[in-house]
């Protein structure tokens, strides 16, 4: 029955082998891509009911017991956050097959789109740390060749950039890994905890938690950052809005394990990882204010929203841990429709400088509308799905009295809100730019995924109600780790 | 031997930041490769070196070699060829487009 649990990852990796074989067949393609990924979310979903139901799920490959085999483990908070992820990854690929163009299509597109969404599930279900090394990896090698997927100078040069700094964080992911089996004997995560409760977090043990530490922040943008805004706004739109959806959520998934599950026993951890959280939100908004170019500020707009997401993480409370998985879900799916409005704008109108962009309302008024929207969700306003989130991010927040982080992340929001503000007073509003010659038309086919992700940015936002079980769950097993140790180790612990 | 080895690891961490720190693309890619082999070489030593016996073939040893972190550097190994492999592809890609030999964005 738990032999499901490995279908969110194996189904993806499966049709995309499939898809390079049926090279010509772009309508195939298409098809057939679009329905693993809507399979992938029905199998989470009723995953998500079962873990409800029966607890948390674990998946022995080869029944080789833990801790001597590689395992899967779907406990609430992974179970949301694939679900999500696949949901997302349809709608883009609803926006794609409009704008991705066949040249493109032609050059295994939809196979290494799967891979991509294969390794984002693997990274979140493996309860394994070589495995989540080897999900990381299938993701970014699948996340290169998209990034560079066209060959434009732009995307040759920032491609480098990523391709490079992803590797040196990929080495020293494993570097950590080597200390921890040197130190531990052991890669399962739930028997790396025990054996870290038992010996006591000395200064070995927090020396490596740190390595982890800069290696998922690189992955999720906290503070290293700096190759973000420019490998975000290089690739195609809908690959962006991929990037932006899905792909700082895996390192902030990492963030979370590591020091929900692991590495629990040295507060001064979270210290610094509130410090970051809080430098993350501030850099992000001045770099979010200082560019015109509107790709460049949505990609400053991640970076905030990173920092928010981490500050429950630093005060690690239940209540935080609630908003924090409220907040990811949301931030998913408003960032993926951020990224696809902000694309659809430059693709309309040929520019990507807000300052020269103006009354595109009165060309487009479903556009204008729907930024308007996201606008207002991801500030954080009711009843849109950010609202939720950030204000059991800030209760959680004031039950520990860290007022000054309280302070950063509320105004960090205000930052979100004037950004784009900014963007919607000068492009939407305004005399209009565009001649009844250039006006192009708005396809309904890059209409309808626009819509579907505002409905779901609505639907989170109005029914939280229904979310809050799973939620709940989410944040329970993420406040007693000795829940997942123990689904995972069962009657073994030594 | 162990102590020997971890010599080894930190020449060739030397030898690969030294590289990755130069200007032009195909040393930074050779940085990269022998980055990778020194972490490959620090997993092997961090699970002991030979220990005992072959794992599995005999049933009679007192003790066994640890096989987990030769399993572990072997699919490393893979990840890192791939890497390399489309690390050089795309660096000479960059020199197509660009024309400027296969150096860093500083020689522009």
């Amino acid at each position: 029955m738990n032999n499901i649990l490995v279908l969110p990852m194996i189904l993806p990796v499966l049709v995309g082998v499939m898809l390079v074989f049926l090279r010509p067949y772009i309508r195939v393609q298409r098809i057939l891509s679009v329905l693993t990924t809507i399979a992938s979310a029905a199998v989470a979903a009723y995953c998500l009911q079962h873990i409800h139901l029966n607890g948390i799920m674990r998946l022995d490959f080869g029944d080789w017991l833990p801790p001597h085999g590689i395992l899967f483990v779907g406990d609430s908070f992974a179970m949301l956050l694939v679900l999500v992820a696949c949901v997302v990854s349809s709608i883009i690929l609803l926006y794609a097959f409009a704008t991705t163009g066949i040249e493109t299509e032609v050059m295994f597109f939809y196979p290494f789109f799967l891979f991509l969404v294969a390794g984002v599930n693997g990274s979140f279900l493996t309860g394994d740390l070589f495995n989540l090394f080897v999900c990381f990896e299938v993701m970014l090698l699948a996340s290169y060749v998209l990034l560079t997927l066209g060959g434009r100078k732009t995307q040759l040069k920032e491609g480098m950039t990523y391709v490079l700094i992803n590797v040196l964080a990929s080495w020293f992911f494993l570097l950590g890994i080597a200390y921890v089996y040197g130190v531990l004997g052991t890669l399962n995560m739930a028997h790396i905890a025990v054996r870290v409760a038992e010996t006591g977090q000395g200064p070995l043990l927090t020396l490596i938690a740190i390595i982890f530490l800069i290696v998922f922040s690189l992955k999720a943008g906290l503070l290293l950052y700096f190759w973000l805004p420019g490998s975000y706004s290089a690739p195609p739109i809908a690959v962006a809005a991929l990037f932006g959806a899905l792909l700082t959520k895996v390192g902030i998934y990492a963030l979370y394990r590591m020091f929900t599950l692991i590495f629990i026993h040295d507060p001064v951890i979270y210290k610094i990882i509130g410090v970051l959280a809080g430098v993350t939100m501030i850099a992000g908004c001045l770099g979010a204010i200082a560019y015109s170019d509107i790709r460049q500020i949505v990609s400053y707009n991640v970076i905030i929203s990173v920092g928010f997401v981490l500050t429950g993480l630093a005060v690690a409370t239940n209540t935080a841990f609630q908003g924090a998985s409220y907040y990811l879900i949301h931030d998913m799916v408003s960032k993926a429709l951020l990224f696809l409005l902000a694309g659809t704008v430059v693709y309309l109108t040929g520019r990507s400088k807000f300052n020269e962009i103006s009354g595109l309302i009165r060309n487009y008024p479903l556009v204008g509308w729907l930024f308007f929207l996201t606008m207002l969700a991801i500030s954080g306003i009711p009843p849109f799905s950010g609202f939720i989130g950030k204000v059991y991010i800030g209760l959680g927040v004031i039950e520990t009295g860290s007022y000054v982080l309280l302070a950063v992340s509320f105004l960090s929001s205000i930052g979100v809100l004037y950004s784009l503000l900014r963007i919607f007073l000068n492009s939407f509003w305004g005399e209009t730019i565009i001649s009844e010659d250039d006006h192009k038309p708005f396809q309904k086919t890059i209409g309808l995924p626009l819509v579907l992700l505002a409905i779901l940015v609505v639907g989170l936002g109005i029914g939280a109600e229904l979310l809050s079980p799973y939620i709940e769950d989410a944040a329970n097993a993420l406040t007693n780790p000795e829940q997942y140790i123990r689904a995972v180790m069962g009657d073994n612990l030594e | 031997m162990e102590t020997l080895i971890t010599l080894l690891v930190g020449v060739l961490v030397a030898v690969g930041v030294y590289l990755l720190l130069s200007k032009e693309m195909l040393r930074i890619i050779l940085g990269t490769a022998i980055l990778s082999h020194a972490i490959h070489l620090l997993l092997l030593t961090m699970g002991g070196l030979k220990k005992g016996e072959v794992p599995l073939l005999t049933e009679t040893a007192a003790e066994y070699t640890d096989a987990l972190p030769q399993a572990l550097i072997l699919t490393a190994i893979v990840i890192s060829f791939a890497v390399t492999a489309f690390l050089l592809v795309l660096s000479y890609r960059v020199y197509q487009e660009s024309g400027l030999g296969l150096r860093g964005q500083e020689d522009e």
